[in-house]
């Protein structure tokens, strides 16, 4: 089980005291925050890909590579990466890049971005948005799975005789996640390409995350990836937590009636109820955490979002302190007794190495003795007939 | 004959005992009364806007149903009827039914029939029905009937002025259409396909336009675990129902939501 945090970035006003980070300032601590993940023992660090305030987070793969040259262990990721405004050509240069910097500590999220006006500044509509994110990832899979690449689709300049460069590390790309919230085309581009899932999980009920992950798992096993129960799911998360739970809530509270998102909305005791937020004691966190399984099943990647809504960066680094005490160990114990012996762990650069090694790399759409392979074979001996 | 149509009635009237939800009583048994007539037996749900003022601000604020809206949606989304009154508010329908329908995903009452109406303090703004409401149902590609309903304070008031109760009248005419509209499309009507192909109850639906709907039955069919507390009708009446076949796997949709659909992925990469 990878745990690590996931953070958008965002440039907000403390509710608590009026006082606003510069975007200097909220850019360092985005780097202390990620070396304190480390210093915890944590596993992922991802930052978020935005163009507009109150973001910070233009350019991850700069960001990645600061804290890259900064750490030991720590895998670098993106919550997410753009696919759809993001030429995928300069994704598969910077990630790649990025990738052999850091020895191979590196994956990706990709994400379509939901804010409208952002797309035409570079050239895109978001009415295109999901023919972008299909596109765009099935050139940046080619890129970074085939030497020459000869191409031509409908976003993008056609590419005559392209070699990347550099080429993936070990012939091994970046592991790739698709994440969506409510889009069950991207839950199918998973599944089809083999590659990893992960649900934002915090703004929603968990009966609706579960229908999306049930969506992903079943036609990763129609695509012949593995069983349902192998495929591979992230899910967010989000706490505040103090030894006293009621100082927990107490602290909380304004920044919970504030937040960007869910702010001037619902309680935040009734938000607790319906989303996995938890505000209160370690071991509220590691009870809340530890449902997840039971609409999610045995998942690989487990982030939280710990650096929102305002939160003072010494508070956050307070709350990862804890974090690493009460939280961690307790998690990685109760998930390494959960999870069954045939549920692989998050891939890593040296778990996909091995699989290349093994010939065992998916193949896009399924081998021709999956599910989706026979109904092929059948569709086309049909049509013969 | 066991075919039950199901009305979905949707009141957004605030006040107790509300005008709105009185027309709305007097619509759904004329409604049931000309099903009646023609062998159905509707079952009714009904879909109180007050008691749900809460959770549609918090699914406004949050993006996701929960609790009794979610249920609420759940039923309107299985109605093979819709029954909206709203009162009048600054000529034309309340903030809160407004903000109700809001919550409605686009194309899922694509030709379900629907009776309009709406209460106000004077028949000065009857033409609300036309120029707020019917405007808004349209935008929803359901079924208007012609009739709209518009009862204002003085058709409460007793005795009509005309001797001839025309409130009734009217009521007993847009039923009448309403339920004529539901018949219809029972009988089954090449141009309405309202839900595509979807496996209610899973969490999954393969989107494959050459199958036609699943279910053989000219009713939709209804999962009674998401049924809220306003049906009023019993289950007893409805034995086709409670026979209908269970989900295949992971009965874990959410309540609220509309089912997935997934478009196979090569048709995805076609463009």
């Amino acid at each position: 089980m990878q745990i690590g945090i996931f953070s958008v970035g965002d440039v907000t006003q403390d509710p608590t005291d009026g006082t606003t980070p510069t975007e200097h300032e909220r850019i360092k601590a985005s780097v202390a925050i990620a070396r304190k993940a480390e210093e915890i023992g944590l596993d992922v660090f991802a930052i978020g890909q935005h163009h507009n305030p109150p973001f910070a987070t233009s350019s991850p793969t700069t960001t990645l590579a600061y804290i890259a040259a900064q750490t030991e262990n720590l895998l670098l990721s993106t919550a997410t990466t753009l696919i759809t405004t993001t030429d995928p050509v300069r994704i598969a240069e910077d990630y790649g890049m990025l990738q052999h910097l850091a020895d191979g500590r590196v994956d990706l999220m990709l994400g379509r971005g939901n804010t409208g006006p952002v797309y035409p500044w570079f050239g895109k509509d978001i009415r295109q948005g999901v023919p972008l994110a299909i596109e765009n990832y099935h050139l940046l899979h080619r890129l970074w799975h085939e030497e020459v690449v000869n191409w031509s689709g409908r976003f993008r300049t056609p590419l005559q005789s392209f070699t990347l460069s550099p080429q993936p590390l070990d012939d091994v790309a970046p592991f790739v996640w698709h994440g969506s919230i409510r889009t069950p085309e991207i839950a199918e581009q998973a599944a089809y390409y083999g590659d990893g899932f992960f649900h934002n999980n915090i703004f929603w009920n968990k009966e609706f995350t579960g229908q999306m992950i049930d969506l992903y798992r079943e036609r990763y096993e129609h695509y012949g990836h593995g069983a349902a129960d192998q495929a591979i799911v992230g899910l967010g998360g989000q706490f505040f937590m103090r030894r006293n739970a009621q100082e927990a809530r107490r602290e909380f509270h304004p920044y919970f009636d504030n937040a960007p998102v869910y702010g001037h909305g619902p309680t935040m005791e009734d938000f607790m109820d319906q989303t996995p937020l938890t505000v209160g004691s370690p071991q509220e966190v590691i009870e809340k955490t530890l449902s997840f399984r039971e609409y999610a099943g045995d998942y690989q990647r487990q982030l939280f979002l710990v650096d929102h809504a305002g939160l003072p960066l010494k508070t956050v680094l307070e709350q990862l302190d804890l974090f690493g005490e009460e939280v961690l160990p307790v998690l990685r114990r109760e998930y390494d007794a959960a999870r069954p012996a045939h549920v692989p762990e998050a891939p890593t650069h040296a778990s996909l190495v091995e699989r290349r090694r093994a010939g065992a790399d998916p193949v896009p759409g399924g081998r021709d003795d999956s599910p989706a392979g026979r109904e092929r074979t059948a569709a086309r001996t049909g049509a013969d007939a | 004959m066991t075919a039950a149509p199901t009305i979905a009635v949707v009141t957004a009237g605030l006040s107790q005992p509300s005008s709105t939800a009185l027309l709305a009583d007097r619509l759904v048994e004329a409604a049931r009364a000309a099903l009646r007539a023609a062998g159905a037996e509707p079952r009714v749900v009904r879909i109180d806007l007050r008691g749900l003022a809460h959770g549609i601000a918090d699914h406004l604020t949050m993006g996701f149903p929960s609790g009794e809206l979610a249920r609420s949606l759940d039923a309107l989304r299985e109605a093979d009827a819709i029954v909206a009154v709203t009162p009048t508010f600054k000529a034309g329908y309340s903030g809160l039914f407004k903000s109700f329908w809001d919550l409605v995903p686009d194309g899922e009452f694509d030709g379900v029939p629907a009776l309009l109406a709406a209460t106000g303090g004077t028949a000065r703004h009857s033409l609300m029905i036309d120029t707020a409401l019917r405007p808004l149902f349209a935008y929803l590609k359901a079924d208007a009937v012609p009739t709209g309903v518009f009862a204002a304070t003085d058709d409460f008031g007793g005795a009509d002025p005309d001797g001839d109760d025309s409130l009734q009248r009217r009521i007993d005419r847009a039923a009448g259409e309403l339920a004529a509209r539901v018949l219809w499309r029972a009988v089954g009507s090449p141009t309405t396909s309202p839900a595509g192909v979807t496996a209610r109850g899973s969490a999954l639906a393969v989107d494959e336009s050459s199958r036609g709907r699943h279910d053989e039955s000219p009713w939709r069919e209804h999962d009674d675990s998401s049924r809220s507390r306003h049906d009023e009708s019993s289950h007893g009446n409805a034995p086709d129902h409670d026979a209908a076949p269970k989900p295949p796997r992971r009965p874990s949709r959410p309540e609220g939501l509309p089912p997935l659909r997934v478009t196979p992925f090569e048709r995805l990469l076609q463009g």
